[in-house]
């Protein structure tokens, strides 16, 4: 058996709770969230921090779990789909997405709400290039991007009305 | 039925796995674990095409931690190879490797880490052979043969008296296009759980294809069908990359050899060493009059398999199936070849040698039109087949006229009053359409089984995977419609052959078609069933009994669909079953001829094109969306956008690049997909409604239809904005500012 014995501790807040979890050096942030914390949702797919799949927020800003330390996030807070899924806040969101038929095999679908969530609370109402412009680090293969764009237009546009 | 009459039909309700999937929740089979499941590494070729020599795993196998190492040495008691149409591929290497990449031994270990480790402890000698990962290398009369020779397959078809038409033609032209070696990118790479045991194996796998796999693996290991359990979680993308047997008996064998479950979950660049689409070179010679009438055409195509056949038989089949166009021509013949590689096995993608053929004819379409003086979309109208004609003699007959649909999507594209304008001398804009229809290679073989439960509400079993294309929603709207009860009391469950009746495959736009009238008819049993307990209990004929609402209804006396099948079986619980079964014998006497149905697909571009960076930019694009009957219509407009999407990627900048048979660009960096800052200006999709489909309520196929004619619309937008006509794709800024350099002097 491959034996790495260095452990750090890493202690941080996710989706509102705070955790504590041993965790080797290189381990990385998605593989802690998936295999030690069993939050699944974040998915690993290209691992080059290219295609968004496992999207997580540091401290409210989108990154790439599949390339960022676990231990990087000592201290922080980590929001993932299934707290995004658990918040009722999130629901105009989420409904957009669901409504808009933004989901077909849902596999970029956590990393994609996580990216659109974090890119209208910093712009509540962008224009249809800024969408396309923040949200470029996700990819989706299915959808063609058109119903994901309109998802995150009607949540923000519901969010005014709200 | 008129459409004002349905209830959920026709509706884009939600999908019925949103919550799942939006949640975080939904499985898919990287998420699998099963207890005591050891962890997979493949040991992977580094050279295209040699002898193995020798294996020497020992090493490995004393890595503690280290349960099992497969090579070709292990494969005994067994088949060792195996494929849809040709059984040509060795679960691993066995004497000889094919392409980069091909795994010649796989690990067992206790974990991912320890895996690795032994992997790279395999110690293989090979001697090397020359390598040939194109069309051209492999196929040179001194090329070193791949398999026993690198022709995989031929086919070919005619009619009429091609050669004495050709002579009486006003003009001939020939025009040779090729096509890349392009990568489905399914998010979720191929990812296999197997738990071999005695007399059982049970396998958790992302496969398009369940029960192709389940009798693969019976056959390999010499067990029957009952033995034999897959069960497809969640499948992030499949697009074909997932058809038929991918990494399952690899697995499977490794199960075997380790004593318990395995789970192997490839990396991107291990599944694009999996499968891709087959590149292709397809020569067009078309024989016209000077009054733009179609005569005589001659087609010779070369599809790239790969180091192995997967689904290279039936591609090969369908380049020349599709390459015709839609049009009427009296005298044809067409001729295919697949030619073995030494590159990356390459299987179904979305409309198989669909897009390499419309690619060829569409340009070359515009190129007769131009040469003519003809308008493009004329010399389509003046040459289109119509509904009943035999578009390729002897299948199928057209099942409706396609030239209001050419017309729909001209009208919401503005073509009539486009007017051009350039924003510079040197940035030019225009635009080009391309249209044709494709053969569904649907088999109409699909089966449904529906239990009604004694509180109304449903669960109905379907062997079609849910791929994202949203078939376990259309397949509710469908049992909600028959049963007249709400979408919200069915249940459906899929994929797990221990648990739900034989579905062929899911795959070639077939699922609503096919499975829908499975469904539709295994709903419409329990109907049945349901008004003859309500005529004995109302002592009057069935047909006199109203079904609605949940409840069947007698002269204003109700009793709900649930009381019904507690009265029949006397107490508090029972159920019923129904079934449905599609054969080519369907009742509908609609499936018995070869295609299915024929998938249409119609496509307007307009371009911008800065002649001094030879940049495209896509500024609009119209598809269109053919499915007879929308059952959920944002559910087949995001099939249709999809596909462009996709579409979009082969035609501006998708290509896998090999030099010497090594892969030079298998990851995500240096092969670059479609992402949102690649939305055309505007994308739009008309849906095109006429009833004339197949599957229930007049329905139709979709899938595929809207990455067929992209890159030609494009192609003929360039052609319309600059002059210059291209004719290797992707259509990169390189390639099209080289073109137009050349055409300037």
């Amino acid at each position: 058996m491959v034996q790495i014995n260095q452990k750090i501790t890493v202690a941080f807040n996710v989706n509102g709770g705070d955790v504590e979890i041993d965790v080797t050096p290189e381990t990385a942030l998605v593989d802690m969230l998936r295999d030690g914390l069993l939050l699944k949702g974040a998915k690993r797919s290209c691992d080059m921090q290219v295609c968004g799949a496992c999207t997580v927020l540091v401290d409210g800003l989108p990154v790439s779990a599949c390339t960022v330390p676990a231990f990087e996030v000592r201290g922080k807070s980590v929001t993932t789909i299934e707290g995004v899924a658990a918040d009722d806040r999130m629901a105009g969101l989420t409904d957009a997405f669901i409504d808009n038929a933004a989901i077909q095999c849902g596999f970029c679908t956590p990393g994609m709400v996580l990216a659109a969530k974090s890119l209208l609370d910093r712009n509540p109402h962008p224009s249809e290039d800024e969408i396309k412009d923040y949200m470029r680090g996700n990819i989706c293969r299915c959808t063609g991007y058109k119903k994901i764009v309109e998802a995150i237009q009607e949540a923000a546009q519901k969010a005014v009305q709200g | 039925m008129t459409q004002q009459e349905f209830n959920t039909v026709g509706q884009s309700v939600r999908r019925i796995d949103s919550y799942d999937k939006i949640s975080g929740r939904a499985v898919y089979s990287v998420d699998v674990v099963v207890p005591g499941m050891a962890y997979a590494k493949l040991v992977p070729s580094p050279l295209p095409h040699a002898l193995i020599k020798s294996i020497d795993a020992s090493k490995a196998r004393a890595l503690p931690g280290v349960y099992a190492v497969l090579t070709a040495a292990e494969l005994v008691n067994m088949e060792t190879h195996y494929g849809s149409d040709k059984k040509d591929r060795p679960i691993v290497a066995m004497n000889k490797v094919r392409f980069q990449g091909e795994p010649v031994a796989a690990v067992a270990a206790v974990d991912l880490a320890t895996a690795e480790a032994a992997a790279e402890l395999v110690e293989v000698e090979y001697e090397a052979l020359s390598a040939a990962s194109d069309l051209t290398s492999a196929l040179l009369p001194d090329a070193e043969p791949i398999h026993d020779s690198n022709y995989c397959h031929e086919y070919g078809y005619e009619w009429g008296d091609v050669d004495a038409a050709f002579a009486g033609c006003d003009r001939i032209f020939e025009d040779t296009f090729l096509f890349p070696m392009v990568y489905h990118y399914a998010m979720e790479p191929h990812t296999c759980v197997v738990s071999y045991e005695h007399d059982r194996i049970r396998t958790w796998t992302s496969a398009q294809h369940p029960f192709l796999v389940r009798a693969e693996l019976a056959r390999i290991f010499g067990m029957q069908l009952d033995q034999v359990q897959v069960v497809v979680p969640y499948v992030g993308g499949g697009y074909g990359s997932k058809s038929y047997t991918k990494i399952e008996p690899l697995v499977a064998a490794l199960s075997r050899e380790a004593g318990r479950p395995v789970r192997l979950a490839q990396s991107v660049e291990e599944s694009m060493k999996t499968v891709r689409r087959h590149a292709a070179r397809a020569t067009i010679r078309t024989g016209v009059m000077n009054d733009g009438t179609f005569v005589a055409r001659e087609c010779l195509s070369y599809v790239d398999t790969g180091g192995y056949t997967d689904n290279g038989v039936r591609v090969t089949e369908r380049i020349s199936d599709r390459i015709v166009g839609p049009y009427i021509f009296d005298n044809v013949r067409v001729k295919s070849y697949g030619i073995y590689t030494n590159s990356t096995p390459a299987g179904s993608f979305r409309s198989i040698g669909g897009p390499q053929a419309s690619w060829a004819c569409e340009s070359q379409t515009d190129i007769i039109a131009e040469a003519l003086g003809i308008d493009p979309i004329q010399l389509r109208l003046k040459n289109l087949a119509k509904k009943g004609d035999e578009v390729r003699r002897g299948k199928r007959p057209l099942e409706g006229d396609l030239a209001p649909k050419l017309q729909m999507v001209l009208d919401k594209f503005g073509w009539d009053n486009y007017v051009r304008e350039d924003p510079s001398p040197t940035v030019k804009r225009g635009i080009g359409f391309a249209c044709n229809v494709t053969n569904s290679g649907a088999s109409p073989t699909s089966t449904s089984l529906v239990r009604f439960h004694a509180d109304g509400s449903s669960t109905v079993y379907i062997g079609t995977t849910e791929i994202g294309q949203g078939s376990r929603s259309v397949m509710a709207q469908i049992a909600a419609e028959e049963l007249r009860i709400p979408l919200a009391s069915i249940k459906v469950i899929g994929s797990d052959t221990d648990a739900v009746p034989y579905d062929r495959s899911t795959g070639s736009s077939r699922s609503t078609t096919l499975m829908g009238l499975a469904v539709h008819d295994a709903a419409v049993d329990v109907r049945e069933q349901l008004l003859e307990i309500a005529a004995k209990h109302f002592e009057t004929f069935a047909d006199q009994i109203e079904a609605a609402d949940g409840k069947a209804t007698f002269k204003g006396e109700s009793m709900t669909f649930g009381a019904l099948v507690r009265e029949m079986f006397g107490g508090s619980g029972g159920e019923l079953m129904g079934r449905g079964y599609v054969t080519q014998n369907h009742a509908s006497g609609r499936l018995t001829q070869d295609p299915v149905f024929w998938e249409v697909s119609i496509g307007a571009a307009e371009v911008e094109v800065d002649e001094d960076t030879g940049t495209v930019k896509l500024l609009r694009y119209v598809s269109a969306s053919d499915p007879g009957k929308a059952i959920n219509p944002k559910q087949v407009e995001g099939q249709d956008e999809g596909a462009a999407m996709q579409a979009i990627g082969h035609s501006m900048f998708e290509e896998m690049l090999f030099e010497d048979g090594q892969f030079l660009n298998p990851n995500l960096v240096d092969y670059r997909v479609p992402t949102f800052e690649d939305l055309p200006g505007e994308f739009e999709t008309v849906l095109i409604e006429f009833g004339d489909g197949p599957g229930p309520y007049g329905s139709k196929g979709v899938g595929e239809g809207g990455i067929v004619c992209v890159a030609p619309a494009i192609a003929n937008a360039i052609f319309n904005a600059t002059g210059v006509r291209l004719r290797e794709l992707p259509l990169t800024p390189e390639r099209v500012w080289r073109a137009i350099e050349k055409s300037k002097q």
